[in-house]
């Protein structure tokens, strides 16, 4: 059976700043938080389908992050690995409220 | 339905193309079937010699990849050698004792290396150089044996030779004669050629004939003719190529030189064609590309039946594929009583031009360092044009591209007509070089027709055509090069990475990982006083001040000035390496010590522990200065090397540039630290310093060119830093000063610095940009805010 999403508090909005990646971890599990130029917040899965590199620490373009290993780009917002490379990176939901940021598990 | 039977032997870029042809005409009509010795499908021969360069990998150069066999239903017997033709009953039969009827027979055996009938040429070691397995045969003697010696100082010889020297072997190159290339060159271009070829480090032995293999079961030596001897644990056989005809001539069909093959490449038996190098066509026996494809061409029209112009021949023309050489020729190459030359010969640029016409004619041409008119010489010339039509401006070009037929031959390599890339243009609307070359392949092989495209783009585009569109972009989020935005931020004053973007019309919102960096460095770079970095817009290393490894972990690398440590911070990295357990200590190549395997969260720590600043060690900018130990202590030493480096290193730390830049002090010409190889490198001799630049370790090997010769120490700094600035100033982002220096060349670099009011301001502007930097660790550690946002990571335990 499904469990409800569980709602973790990994930062404060402002404190976070624009296209520079952060690393959380929850557990075992590496997330890279993103705060985009548009103020939207995302949440990946801190790993490239490529070769496991960091995302946290990529070039951010718009929605996409290029991994700082082989430079490949990933959409933050449905994990997909663009063009000519294929692969896909799970996305985590995100939820803002007074100021907080969330990932909901 | 009943198809008629078409059987090739031979599986070519010549042979294939005629199929190419034949299926564009009538698609459906012919059961096909192609049998190759090569147990590969249709490759770039003529590329062979990039694989064996570096430039490109096998499976780059493949031309028709399985699946096109497949598509096209042609049946492929790849690995197999057709050893019979019967003629009468019209069938063929191959070494695994298969039969294969036909209706229509193409013989496209191409040609065979010539091997010198020496004693000893049958040695393991000796190879010829014509296709893949020969290519691979050299690249793994390259990782055991050193010295590989080329017999045949042709086209063919000197590009496996520039291979070999790229895979790391020195390399004699044999010569019959006393020119090089002698069948494509005048004597002029010949010697400009070998010198430039000497640079790159090949040697050459002139008129010398080779006599004997010598060794035992493998080759050890080669001995000549007049006695001399030389050694060498590799021979490649570049003697030329000779008319694959055997299975020709045994079958019957009439050969002299190559198979004798009329204007729509018939043989002497009806129903047998022959088209490629093994053809003979009116006396003539082609060895290049472009020829191979009009007579395929020809040959389709008449097996489809179809009413069309025979091939009437053509004019030979030669590009050599050897990075850094550009030579070109075409038709007639020297001149006689009854010719008239245009010459042109510039020794101070290495640039040599000249063109041959006979009655008013253009009947051929020879360029050396400068071809970007190759391919229109060789249409005039082909046409036998006047000489007056190429006396004219730009209009003539254009109008000579009005005037070719949609079916002739723009890029022989990759066999691309005009037709094919004025269609790709219309239907898909290219608007760019480097799009025409992505979408129909033209120019992708050795650039040669580069200008030709760029013509008939413009012809074809017509007032929509910008020529501003045809550099080299930054970047596909735009079509302005790296001049074109340097100017631009220049000019309007632009001062964020997100305004140039927008001010000059990016195609994505926020770049990406090619232009940021370089859009936040040209800003640094312009206005370094008023330029905030953009943290966003730097490479995880430059911008964590440490260099990420594969597992995200980080190596530190401290400043060590010129190499030189003391007890004291040596105990100090020890420390620091028990306390945070450090997996690696390493001693690094530029003589200063790497910590491996150190936690992004306990960068900041480490840095404060260490209490030194950083090496940079992951930066586009001065990484170290390696110094030998100098007057001293070392008994050859004639300066004070390491004072040297070290004076340079405190001087130039910090500074950003287009690329790392490494530098190297040697206190003798010995060079133990390794000066000749480094983008700056000072070399003390009696009384002086002589100042290398351009100088490659890496992946592109390149030895330093001395830029000049100085007294002083101040005079060492300020050749240094005018140097460093121009190169700051002039280069494209991600440019090493190695190609930089290649690409504007040593002699316009030294023309520049020549001038000391250009140095005193050159010197002025680095000092400025000097002023500002800030040690980095250090910021780190004294700013919460940097810690909290680029280095901490969030817990949460469950």
């Amino acid at each position: 059976m499904e469990k409800t999403n569980e709602r973790i508090k990994v930062a404060v909005l402002d404190e976070m700043p624009e296209k520079i990646g952060r690393t959380v971890r929850i557990g075992s599990l590496e997330i890279a938080l993103f705060k985009l130029a548009d103020g939207n917040v995302r949440a990946i899965e801190n790993r490239c389908p490529h070769k496991g590199g960091v995302l946290a620490e990529g070039i951010i373009s718009g929605e996409h992050v290029f991994c700082p290993m082989h430079d490949w780009k990933i959409c933050t917002t449905d994990g997909k690995v663009q063009s000519p490379d294929v692969g896909c990176v799970k996305t985590f939901a995100v939820k803002i409220e007074d100021g907080n940021v969330f990932i909901l598990i | 339905m009943n198809q008629e039977k078409i059987v090739m032997v031979g599986n070519g870029m010549a042979g294939v193309r005629s199929i190419e042809e034949i299926l564009n005409v009538r698609p459906d009509h012919f059961h096909i079937t192609i049998f190759g010795t090569e147990p590969y499908p249709n490759y770039n021969r003529i590329q062979l010699s990039k694989v064996l360069q570096g430039d490109t990998t096998i499976s780059d150069i493949t031309l028709n990849d399985w699946n096109w066999y497949e598509d096209h239903d042609i049946k492929l017997y790849s690995g197999e050698t057709v050893v019979h033709i019967n003629t009468k009953e019209q069938f063929v039969q191959t070494n695994k004792e298969r039969s294969v009827s036909y209706d229509k027979l193409i013989i496209a055996t191409g040609s065979l290396p010539f091997i010198i009938p020496v004693p000893g040429s049958d040695k393991e070691g000796v190879t010829a150089f014509r296709d893949i397995q020969d290519c691979e045969k050299m690249i793994d003697c390259s990782k055991v044996y050193k010295k590989a010696a080329v017999i045949g100082g042709g086209l063919l010889g000197l590009e496996a030779a520039r291979g070999l020297l790229n895979l790391g072997m020195t390399v004699d190159v044999i010569h019959l004669t006393d020119c090089l290339m002698d069948r494509q060159l005048d004597e002029t271009a010949s010697k400009m050629l070998k010198k430039e070829l000497e640079k790159q480090g090949m040697k050459f032995l002139m008129n010398k004939q080779t006599a004997e293999i010598i060794g035992g079961d493998r080759v050890e030596a080669i001995r000549f003719g007049d006695g001399e001897v030389i050694d060498a644990d590799l021979v490649v056989m570049a003697a030329g190529i000779r008319p694959n005809t055997g299975l020709a001539k045994e079958s019957g069909i009439e050969v002299n030189r190559g198979i004798l093959v009329n204007d729509y490449m018939e043989t002497s038996i009806p129903g047998v064609y022959a088209v490629g190098e093994c053809a003979e066509h009116r006396e003539v026996v082609y060895g290049l590309v472009a020829p191979l494809y009009e007579q395929g061409k020809a040959m389709a029209a008449h097996i489809c039946s179809e009413q069309a112009p025979g091939y009437e021949g053509s004019v030979l023309s030669t590009q050599l594929k050897v990075s850094g050489v550009d030579v070109f020729s075409a038709g007639e190459i020297v001149e006689d009583e009854e010719t008239k030359t245009i010459k042109m010969f510039d020794d101070w640029k290495g640039v040599y031009k000249k063109i041959i016409i006979r009655d008013g004619k253009m009947t051929g041409a020879v360029l050396f360092g400068d071809t970007s008119e190759g391919s229109k010489l060789l249409r005039l010339i082909n046409k036998r044009a006047n000489v007056e039509e190429y006396m004219g401006t730009e209009e003539a070009a254009e109008s000579m591209v009005a005037t070719m037929a949609d079916s002739e031959l723009v890029c022989g390599c990759n066999g691309v007509t005009k037709g094919t890339i004025t269609e790709a243009i219309k239907k898909i609307g290219l608007t760019t070089f480097e799009e025409v070359k992505a979408c129909t392949g033209a120019s992708r092989s050795c650039g040669g027709c580069k200008s030709l495209v760029v013509d008939i783009l413009a012809h074809t585009l017509g007032d929509e055509f910008e020529k501003e569109d045809q550099k080299e972009p930054v970047c596909g989020c735009t079509t302005l090069s790296r001049d074109d935005v340097v100017e631009a931020i220049r000019e309007k004053g632009l001062t964020y990475t997100r305004e140039v973007m927008n001010v000059l019309g990016w195609k994505t919102e926020d770049g990406c990982s090619k232009c940021r960096p370089a859009l936040n460095y040209y800003l640094g770079m312009i206005n370094p006083v008023e330029y905030e970095d953009e943290k966003e817009s730097r490479f995880v290393n430059e911008r964590m001040h440490a260099n990420i490894q594969k597992d995200g972990t980080y190596s530190v690398v401290p400043r060590m000035y010129g190499g030189v440590t003391s007890a004291d911070d040596l105990r100090k990295i020890a420390d620091v390496a028990d306390k945070y357990e450090v997996p690696l200590i390493k001693v690094t190549g530029g003589q200063r010590i790497d910590l491996f395997g150190v936690k992004k969260e306990d960068l900041p720590d480490v840095w404060a522990d260490l209490g030194m600043p950083s090496g940079y060690a992951y930066g586009k900018t001065l990484r170290t200065v390696k110094t030998c130990v100098g007057e001293s202590f070392c008994r050859f030493g004639t300066q004070d090397s390491i004072g040297m480096g070290i004076a340079m290193e405190k001087k130039f730390e910090r500074i950003g540039t287009p690329h790392k830049v490494k530098m190297a002090v040697s206190a003798c010409p010995r060079n133990c630290a390794e000066s000749g190889i480094k983008d700056i490198g000072v070399v003390g001799v009696d009384g002086a310093w002589e100042i290398y630049v351009g100088g490659n370790g890496g992946t592109h090997l390149r030895a330093a060119d001395l830029f000049c010769k100085v007294t002083t120490n101040e005079e060492v700094m300020e050749m240094i830093g005018a140097f460093l600035q121009y190169y700051r100033e002039d280069a494209a982002y991600l440019e090493r000063t190695s190609v930089w220096v290649e690409r504007v060349g040593l002699d316009h670099i030294k023309e520049v610095l020549a001038d000391k009011a250009t140095r005193d301001a050159l010197n002025a502007r680095i000092a400025e940009a000097l002023s500002v930097t800030k040690e980095p660790w250090k910021e780190v550690i004294e700013s919460e805010k940097i810690r909290k946002e680029l280095y901490e990571t969030v817990r949460v335990t469950k």
